[in-house]
């Protein structure tokens, strides 16, 4: 009847596990509480969880990347702790099993749903805003990609109380991730919460190409196009391109598994080589799928606080679009060890370092921008500048371990785990809190109290570059990677300088919290009336703060490639008052929740082999997409006079009144 | 002033359909485009795995051309019938366009039938998907066919009910212009299936 699942299930010997489960219930418990007494639950369900409105989707997937980098973080701080302890041949306190699952659902959880999440909520909040777009192309199938990757999130941290999680690495090689080598459900949570949030992110990729190539305001050509918008659009292009193959790949792992398939497998034929290239060829374009707009944010943020454009806007798209190609040739570069000859290893070892230059040529474009500007530093700029030192070494040991004769000696090692977390860190991270800080009043209205952000940002930068230099040295060193317990005392100060390092990252993690919560606290004082707190130069600072739900009460119309800047400069005030037209924009629907809900169920239901509830799941998603097919009305009109309303509130606001 | 803002809506409404379907078709081809992307993996699986029999018969073993040849004429008459069915949906002939619609169904389920018989022939050979890693190639990339064309089947009943539900109205005609990508896609698929996979396998 519940096929594998039953309550030896429940992890009710591991204390560490159970003690979460209590938190993490009571945590729950309060919030639904909280939601219940204040009687919320209707505004949730209308206002949030049924909303297509881009710019409350990109803050959900925003707030649900946050949730998600704290149940990440835990899981590197427990990592450091465990070898700054188990470094002398103690056992440390977490036993194999479990520390193997922490550092697999680490790199999971970060990529996944903390990383991706993030850049496709500020891709969701910023990209129709600054095309001067009401909404995305498809404003439903946007609400079923957010739920899509919840649900998969959702599975990820299920996996943590009810059966176990993968202990194969964030890749699952295998053969180990075969049935033979991982028997529990671990990887099967691995597989379908990939499953769930890769088809949420595909479908964002195509909505979002739709989008920038359909819905630009009148006038704006694609050499107007901001350059965040850019990187949002090779980005995409890159999603469209690599994650059915993450699908294929996957669903292949899952028939070995399930079906007793042999795809993989080290018997019968299976070359697990394949899977190999396979997962890879999504996973090297994947990290530029991050990367690249995280590129495109700090552009925004050098040239706003620079008071500059931006230096080189056409090198910038070039080098942004030669990025994306040459993204497919390297993928090689993740198993040079694997034996496919010299010839092969120096072709994707060249390619991957020509990335070098299309990199640094942007590299150069921000540091040109910023000279001879006038340099406010704010907190984003802050993480701009952090990013340009930290990215730039991240960048050179990237190119040393191109060489394949390097690699051959340092793969597999702490050094390739310091040179990406160097790049992911500097490079993306670094980007998800400058944009957090620079987009923040243009999504609630108010900004981010400075004080807190900036202590933030130094915790941050300091603390990263305590955690991961000595794991360079300790690459050199001849650590690898993923050790649960050993007995090297010369390691020991190197790891005990990590722990301290990740503690202040966590530090200044609770201080992006404290940050929050200062800012919601004094949200009256620093109130965005102007709807441009920053000097900004783009399209999106020309709307009001908090952004009404159709964006804009006249459509713009584009002439320059600053058309902000140009607009303020000769004096023109977007929200004049001219007469208003009805404004077209889709309806709310709970479809893409309720679908999500069904996939999640059938995805639950396949890990734990109970067949029934899969078929369920399957069911009730496609019966629910086909009922929405059989709604003719989704969408309506704003009345002309709702919008005059509405602007008339905000020219109040503006002029002092509340 | 009502009137005004209503001729306005409509005006707004006929602009907002017309250039709505566009965005959606061409959205839709992308998707088509990704799907592509699962086949081209699956494809390459296939091609490194194709001579991994493991001892367990071969391609030249188990695949009857002549078989496979009337299913795929099936298939690409179902093509045939769809362009027609099309055709009459542009002369808003609802009648024509349903009939033909039906036939395509009929030809679709024909071959989604025959599929299922030679894979079920298959496993009663001791032949099935976990025989050897050819099997499991070339069943992960037949059946990944089988289900889209199975899919395509539903989407095709549905349409069919809308289409006398609704009438052949603006939306409908997308939707049927997006399953006729889709329908199409399909065929070009097999296409390369039975040359790779068949063809290529016997001859």
């Amino acid at each position: 009847m519940l096929g594998k699942l039953g309550i030896e299930a429940l992890p009710l010997d591991q204390p560490i596990v159970v003690w979460t489960f209590v938190v993490v219930a009571l945590l729950g418990v309060a919030i639904l509480g909280l939601v219940t007494y204040y009687g919320k639950w209707q505004y949730l369900w209308t206002d949030w969880i049924t909303s297509v409105d881009h710019k409350r989707i990109g803050i959900m997937y925003i707030l649900f990347a946050v949730v998600m980098l704290l149940r990440g973080f835990a899981d590197a701080l427990m990592m450091r702790l465990q070898q700054a302890l188990a470094a002398t041949g103690g056992a440390g306190y977490l036993p194999p099993h479990h520390y193997d699952q922490i550092f697999t659902a680490h790199g999971v959880i970060m990529i996944f749903f903390v990383a991706t999440p993030f850049i496709l909520g500020l891709m969701n909040f910023v990209v129709p805003l600054q095309i001067g777009a009401r909404d995305v192309a498809y404003p439903f199938l946007n609400s079923f990609s957010f739920w899509l990757t919840v649900m998969g999130g959702i599975l990820v941290m299920i996996s943590l109380f009810i059966g176990d999680f993968a202990a194969v690495g964030w890749v699952a090689y295998p053969p180990l991730s075969e049935l033979g080598y991982s028997p529990t459900v671990g990887v099967d949570y691995f597989i379908w919460a990939l499953q769930l949030s890769g088809l949420g992110t595909l479908i964002s990729g195509i909505n979002f190409i739709m989008t920038i190539f359909k819905m630009r305001a009148p006038g704006m050509t694609f050499m107007r196009l901001p350059v965040f918008t850019w990187t949002a659009l090779i980005t995409n292009i890159l999603i469209v391109a690599i994650f059915p193959v993450l699908t294929a790949t996957l669903a292949l792992l899952s028939a070995d598994r399930m079906l007793g398939m042999h795809f993989f497998t080290n018997e019968l034929g299976g070359n697990a080589m394949m899977y190999i290239n396979l997962i890879w060829v999504w996973g090297h374009p994947e990290v530029y799928v991050l990367v690249l707009p995280a590129f495109g944010v700090y552009s925004e943020v050098v040239s706003t606080f620079s008071g500059k454009p931006l230096f080189g806007y056409k090198g910038m798209v070039y080098a942004t679009c030669s990025i994306g190609v040459l993204s497919f040739f390297v993928w090689l570069h993740h198993f040079f060890t694997m034996g496919s000859g010299a010839d092969v290893n120096a072709f994707f070892g060249i390619m991957t370092s020509l990335i070098s230059i299309p990199t640094g040529v942007k590299l150069f474009n921000w540091l040109f921008t910023m000279y001879k500007g006038r340099i406010r530093y704010h907190s984003s700029m802050l993480w701009s500048i952090g990013f340009m030192a930290t990215f730039a070494f991240g960048g050179m040991t990237g190119v040393m371990l191109a060489i394949p004769g390097v690699d051959f000696v340092v793969h597999n090692s702490l050094f390739l785990v310091a040179h990406f977390h160097n790049v992911i860190i500097g490079g993306v991270v670094f980007a998800l809190f400058a944009g957090l800080n620079f987009w923040f009043p243009k999504a609630f209205g108010f900004t981010l109290n400075e004080t807190w952000g900036k202590i933030a940002f130094w915790f941050w930068f300091i603390g990263y570059w305590l955690a991961w230099t000595p794991m360079y040295v300790l690459g050199f060193k001849g650590m690898t990677r993923r050790l649960n317990h050993f007995n090297q005392p010369d390691w020991v100060p190197y790891l005990n300088v990590a722990f301290v390092g990740a503690v202040l990252i966590g530090i200044g993690t609770v201080a992006i919290l404290i940050q929050l919560a200062v800012s919601i606290r004094d949200r009256k004082i620093n109130a965005d009336v102007t709807g441009d707190p920053w000097e900004g130069r783009s399209l999106e600072w020309a709307t009001h703060s908090p952004v009404p739900f159709y964006n804009f009460a006249h459509t713009p119309v584009v002439t320059s490639l600053e058309q902000h800047w140009d607009d303020k400069k000769a004096g023109i005030d977007p929200n004049t008052v001219r007469p208003y037209e009805d404004i077209h924009m889709p309806r709310n629907t709970g479809t893409g929740f309720i679908i999500a809900i069904f996939g999640f169920i059938m995805c639950f239901a396949l890990v734990w082999h109970i067949w029934w509830l899969a078929i369920i799941g399957f069911v009730g998603a496609i019966a629910t997409f086909i009922v929405r097919t059989y709604d003719m009305d989704t969408d309506y009109y704003v009345p002309a006079a709702e919008v005059e309303r509405i602007e008339a509130q905000y020219a109040h606001a503006a002029k002092g009144g509340v | 002033m009502s009137s005004v803002s209503s001729i306005h809506a409509d005006d707004g409404a006929h602009h907002h359909a017309h250039d709505d379907s566009k965005k959606t078709i061409v959205g839709f081809w992308l998707y088509l485009m990704t799907d592509c992307l699962i086949f081209a993996s699956l494809f390459a699986t296939f091609g490194v795995l194709a001579n991994a029999t493991a001892g367990a018969p071969g391609a030249k073993q188990l695949f009857d051309l002549n078989y496979v040849a009337v299913e795929t004429l099936f298939l690409l008459l179902s093509s045939f019938t769809f362009g027609v069915a099309v055709i009459n949906v542009h002369k808003q002939n609802k009648g024509g366009a349903l009939a033909w619609l039906a036939l395509t169904f009929l030809l679709g389920l024909a071959f989604i039938g025959m599929e299922v018989h030679e894979f079920s022939h298959l496993i009663a050979e001791n032949a099935g998907p976990g025989r050897s890693a050819f099997l499991s190639a070339y069943f992960g990339l037949v059946g990944t066919h089988g289900l889209h064309v199975t899919m395509g089947l539903l989407w095709l009943g549905v349409i069919m009910h809308q289409v006398s539900k609704f009438g052949l109205n603006a939306v409908m005609e997308r939707r049927i212009a997006c399953l006729s990508l889709f329908w199409h896609f399909l065929d070009l698929v097999w296409v390369c299936v039975f040359s790779i996979v068949y063809l290529g396998g016997v001859l």
